[in-house]
C-alpha cells in the first residue's frame, strides 16, 4: 500500500474523520426531526459568541488537556488507559483532603498542595492496575474498567459516610476554606478586562498548559520518554535493547494517572469548592476522544480539548435553548472515537486510495506540469 | 435470616442474573472468537430501548423482543466492520459504540415519546409477564421443597428460563460442534484456520452476530421484564459486570453461569442491606456490595483466584499473509 505525504497522516485523516462524525452527527439530527444548522449555530454563539461562553468553553477544555494528556502517556507506552475516570475522581478525593486539612493562608500554597495531593491519589489509583499489567499479565483495559467502578463506590461511601458534615443532607464534603479559593479567569488583572462576568475557568488552565509542555518534554527530550515510546512501539525490542518493560509500564501508568487526577483541581478546587458524587462528569473518558483527535501528541491534545470544551458548552446550550436533549454531545463524542479511533483505517485507505489517483493521473499526463 | 428471606434472597438474585448471563454468553461468543467486545453495555442499552419504545407502540412484548435484537445486531455490525473489516483498534470501538448508544438512546426515545428520554410504562402483553411452572400451585404446601420450587424457580418470565436454557446450548455449540470448535480455533490460531480453507471474517463476523442476538435479548429483558419500560442509562454497568463474570469463569459457558448467579446474589445483597447485617453482625456499606464484583474480577485477573487466561489471538486483527 501507497504511503501517505506526512501533512495528509498528520492533518487530513483527523480532519476527515471529524467531518465524517459531524455528517453522520447532522444526520441523527434530521432524523429526529432537528435543523443541523439551527443547532450548529445555537452551539456556536453559545461556546464561543461570547466572552462568558469562552469561560465556560476554556473551563471544560482545561479538564480535557489533563485527562486527554494522560490517556496520550499511556498511549506511547502502548498502553491504553480507560480509567482516567476513576483516577479523575481519586484526584479529587485527594483534593479535597488537602483543601480541607488546613486553614490555607493563600491559594498559591494551597494550589501547589492540592496538585500535589491529586496527582498522587490519581497516580496511586492507576498503581495497581499497572502493576497487576506489568506483574501478572492482566489486561490493564480490564483492570482500569473495574477500577473506574471500585472508585465510584469508594467515593459514594466516602461522602456519605465519612466526609459529609453532620447535619449536611447532601452527599458532599465540606465547602473548601476561603484560603484556597482558585482566581477565575475573571480575577486576574489583564483578563478582567475581556472576562466581565464570572466564569469558571481559573488559573487552572495555565497549569494545564504548562503540563502539556511538560509532557512533550518528557516524551521527545528524555531517556525515559524515549525508553516509553520504544516500549510502546515494540516490546520485544524495547526488552532486547536492555530497557525494564515492568519500570516502563509502572512509570507511565504513574504519569498518567497522575495527570488524570489532576484535573481535579480545576473542577473541584476551581469550580466547585466542594467535592461532590461524580466529581469529575465523564472527563476521563472524553480524554480518550481528545488524545485520539490529538494524534496522541501534547499540541493535538490541547487543539482537541478546545475543541471538545466547545462541543460540551455547546451541547450544554443545546439542552438549555433547544428541544435537543444535552446527550448529543456523548453522540458526537461517540462518533469521534468510532471515526478517529476504530476506523482510522478505513479512512486511511480511503486517502491512499485517493492520492494514488491523484498519482497516476499526473504520471499519465508528464506535459500538463511542465507547460 | 429466616427461609422466607432466603427465598426472596434468592428469587431476585435469579432475575438480576438473568442480564448478567445472557450478555455474558454475548460475549463469550465473541471473545472466544477473538473479538474484545466492551461494547456489551452498549449493545443492551440500545437493545433496551428499541425493546421498550416498540413494545409501547405496538403493544407486544415480542415485537419489543425483535426490535431489540435489531438493535442490537446494528451496532454489533458496526463493530465487526470496525474491528474485523478495517481492523481497528476492538477496545476503542467498544468504547465508542458504548457512548454512541448511550446518547442516541434517549435522544430517540425524547423524540419518540417526548418524556425526558423514557419509554413510556409498559402494561399487559406489552410485558413479559410471570409464567407460573406446572405444580407449582400443587406443590406449594410440601415443606421446604415447595416454597422453593413455587418462590424462587416458577413464576419469572419466559426469557428467563430461555438464558438458563442457553447455556448449555452454547456448551454443547463450543465443545460438540464443528462451528464451535472452529469458533473456538479462530480465537486461538486464526492462521491455522486459515490455512485449512475456513473464512475467518466470516466465522468471526458470525461470532459477532451471535454476540449481538444474544445482548439483544439481554436489553429486551431489562426493558420489558425486569422493568417496564425504558430508562436512561438503565443498564447501569451491566454489561461491565457481564465482562467481570466472563473473566471469573475464564470463558468457559457453565462457570459463567455461576459467576453470573454469585454477582446477582451481589446486586441482591446490595438491595437489602437490612439482611446483610443481620447475617455478619456489622454494617456492611452498600457501596461495597456494589464493588464486590469489581474487586472479585480485579483478584481473579491478580491470579489469586486460579489464573485467567484469555484466548490467544483476542484482540488482534487478522491479517491474511500475502
Amino acid at each position: 500500500m501507497d504511503r501517505l505525504p506526512k501533512w495528509a497522516d498528520v492533518a487530513l485523516v483527523p480532519l476527515i474523520s471529524l467531518v465524517m462524525a459531524a455528517i453522520i452527527s447532522a444526520l441523527v439530527l434530521l432524523a429526529i426531526g432537528q435543523s443541523p444548522t439551527e443547532a450548529f449555530k445555537v452551539m456556536v454563539d453559545g461556546a464561543l459568541g461570547s466572552a462568558y461562553g469562552w469561560g465556560y468553553t476554556l473551563y471544560y477544555a482545561t479538564s480535557f488537556i489533563f485527562t486527554g494528556l494522560a490517556v496520550t502517556m499511556a498511549f506511547h507506552a502502548g498502553l491504553f488507559n480507560i480509567g482516567g475516570e476513576g483516577q479523575a475522581q481519586l484526584g479529587g478525593l485527594g483534593v479535597a483532603l488537602v483543601c480541607l486539612s488546613l486553614p490555607w493562608p493563600h491559594w498559591t500554597v494551597a494550589l501547589i498542595a492540592a496538585t500535589a495531593g491529586a496527582a498522587l491519589f490519581g497516580a496511586a489509583w492507576a498503581a495497581i492496575p499497572a502493576y497487576l499489567q506489568a506483574k501478572r499479565g492482566s489486561h490493564i483495559v480490564i483492570t482500569t474498567i473495574m477500577f473506574n467502578y471500585i472508585a465510584a463506590a469508594l467515593l459514594v461511601y466516602l461522602l456519605v459516610d465519612v466526609l459529609r458534615p453532620a447535619g449536611q443532607m447532601d452527599p458532599a464534603s465540606a465547602r473548601f476554606p476561603e484560603g484556597a479559593k482558585l482566581p477565575a479567569l475573571n480575577d486576574i488583572p489583564g483578563f478582567n478586562l475581556i472576562f466581565q462576568k464570572a466564569v469558571p475557568a481559573n488559573v487552572t488552565l495555565f497549569i494545564a498548559l504548562g503540563m502539556a509542555v511538560v509532557v512533550w518534554a518528557i516524551l521527545w527530550r528524555t531517556r525515559l520518554g524515549y525508553q516509553i515510546r520504544a516500549f510502546g512501539k515494540s516490546e520485544p525490542a524495547a526488552k532486547y535493547a536492555g530497557i525494564n518493560p515492568v519500570r516502563i509500564t509502572v512509570i507511565a501508568m504513574l504519569l498518567s494517572g497522575g495527570l488524570a487526577g489532576m484535573m481535579s483541581i480545576n473542577n473541584v478546587m476551581g469550580e466547585a469548592e466542594r467535592l461532590l458524587q461524580n466529581s469529575s462528569e465523564g472527563a476521563g473518558f472524553i480524554g480518550i476522544a481528545v488524545a485520539l483527535m490529538g494524534r496522541n501528541h501534547p499540541l493535538g491534545v490541547v487543539l482537541a480539548a478546545v475543541l471538545f470544551g466547545f462541543l460540551y458548552q455547546g451541547g450544554a446550550e443545546l439542552g438549555l435553548w433547544t428541544s435537543i436533549p444535552i446527550e448529543m454531545r456523548i453522540v458526537v463524542q461517540g462518533l469521534v472515537i468510532l471515526f478517529t479511533g476504530a476506523l482510522d483505517m478505513m479512512v486511511r485507505m480511503m486517502l491512499t486510495r485517493a492520492f494514488g489517483m491523484f498519482r497516476s493521473v499526473q504520471a499519465t499526463q508528464p506535459d500538463k506540469g511542465a507547460a | 435470616m429466616d427461609y422466607a428471606t432466603l427465598l426472596q434472597l434468592l428469587d431476585t438474585t435469579l432475575r438480576l442474573a438473568t442480564p448478567l448471563l445472557l450478555a455474558c454468553l454475548a460475549g463469550l461468543y465473541s471473545e472466544r472468537a477473538g473479538i474484545f467486545d466492551i461494547g456489551l453495555e452498549g449493545k443492551m442499552l440500545a437493545a433496551a430501548m428499541a425493546a421498550g419504545a416498540v413494545a409501547a407502540l405496538t403493544g407486544s412484548a415480542w415485537a419489543g423482543l425483535l426490535a431489540g435484537i435489531g438493535a442490537s445486531l446494528i451496532f454489533a455490525a458496526i463493530h465487526g466492520l470496525a474491528s474485523i473489516t478495517f481492523r481497528g483498534n476492538q477496545l476503542i470501538s467498544g468504547v465508542a459504540l458504548n457512548f454512541l448508544a448511550s446518547g442516541i438512546t434517549v435522544l430517540i426515545a425524547q423524540a419518540l415519546f417526548r418524556q425526558g428520554g423514557r419509554t413510556p410504562p409498559l402494561a399487559g402483553d406489552a410485558r413479559f409477564n410471570p409464567v407460573v411452572l406446572p405444580g407449582a400451585e400443587a406443590l406449594r404446601e410440601v415443606p421446604v421443597i415447595g416454597p422453593l420450587y413455587y418462590e424462587v424457580i416458577s413464576g419469572h418470565s419466559v426469557l428467563v428460563y430461555a438464558a438458563f436454557l442457553i447455556v448449555p446450548l452454547t456448551w454443547w455449540v463450543l465443545f460438540h460442534t464443528r462451528f464451535g470448535l472452529r469458533l473456538r480455533a479462530v480465537g486461538e490460531n486464526p492462521a491455522a484456520v486459515d490455512t485449512a480453507g475456513v473464512s475467518v471474517v466470516g466465522l468471526r463476523f458470525a461470532a459477532v452476530g451471535i454476540t449481538g442476538i444474544l445482548c439483544g435479548v439481554a436489553g429486551a429483558y431489562m426493558a420489558t421484564a425486569l422493568q417496564a419500560g425504558f430508562g436512561r442509562e438503565m443498564t447501569a454497568g451491566r454489561g461491565y459486570i457481564a465482562l467481570a463474570a466472563l473473566i471469573f469463569a475464564k470463558w468457559r459457558p457453565v462457570a459463567a453461569m455461576w459467576a453470573c448467579l454469585l454477582f446477582g446474589f451481589f446486586q441482591a445483597l446490595a438491595l437489602r442491606p437490612d439482611v446483610v447485617q443481620a447475617v455478619v453482625q456489622v454494617k456492611v456499606p452498600v457501596p461495597f456490595l456494589d464493588a464486590l464484583p469489581y474487586i472479585l474480577t480485579v483478584l481473579v485477573l491478580a491470579g489469586f483466584v486460579g489464573k485467567a487466561i484469555p484466548p490467544r489471538a483476542g484482540g488482534e486483527p487478522y491479517v491474511k499473509e500475502r
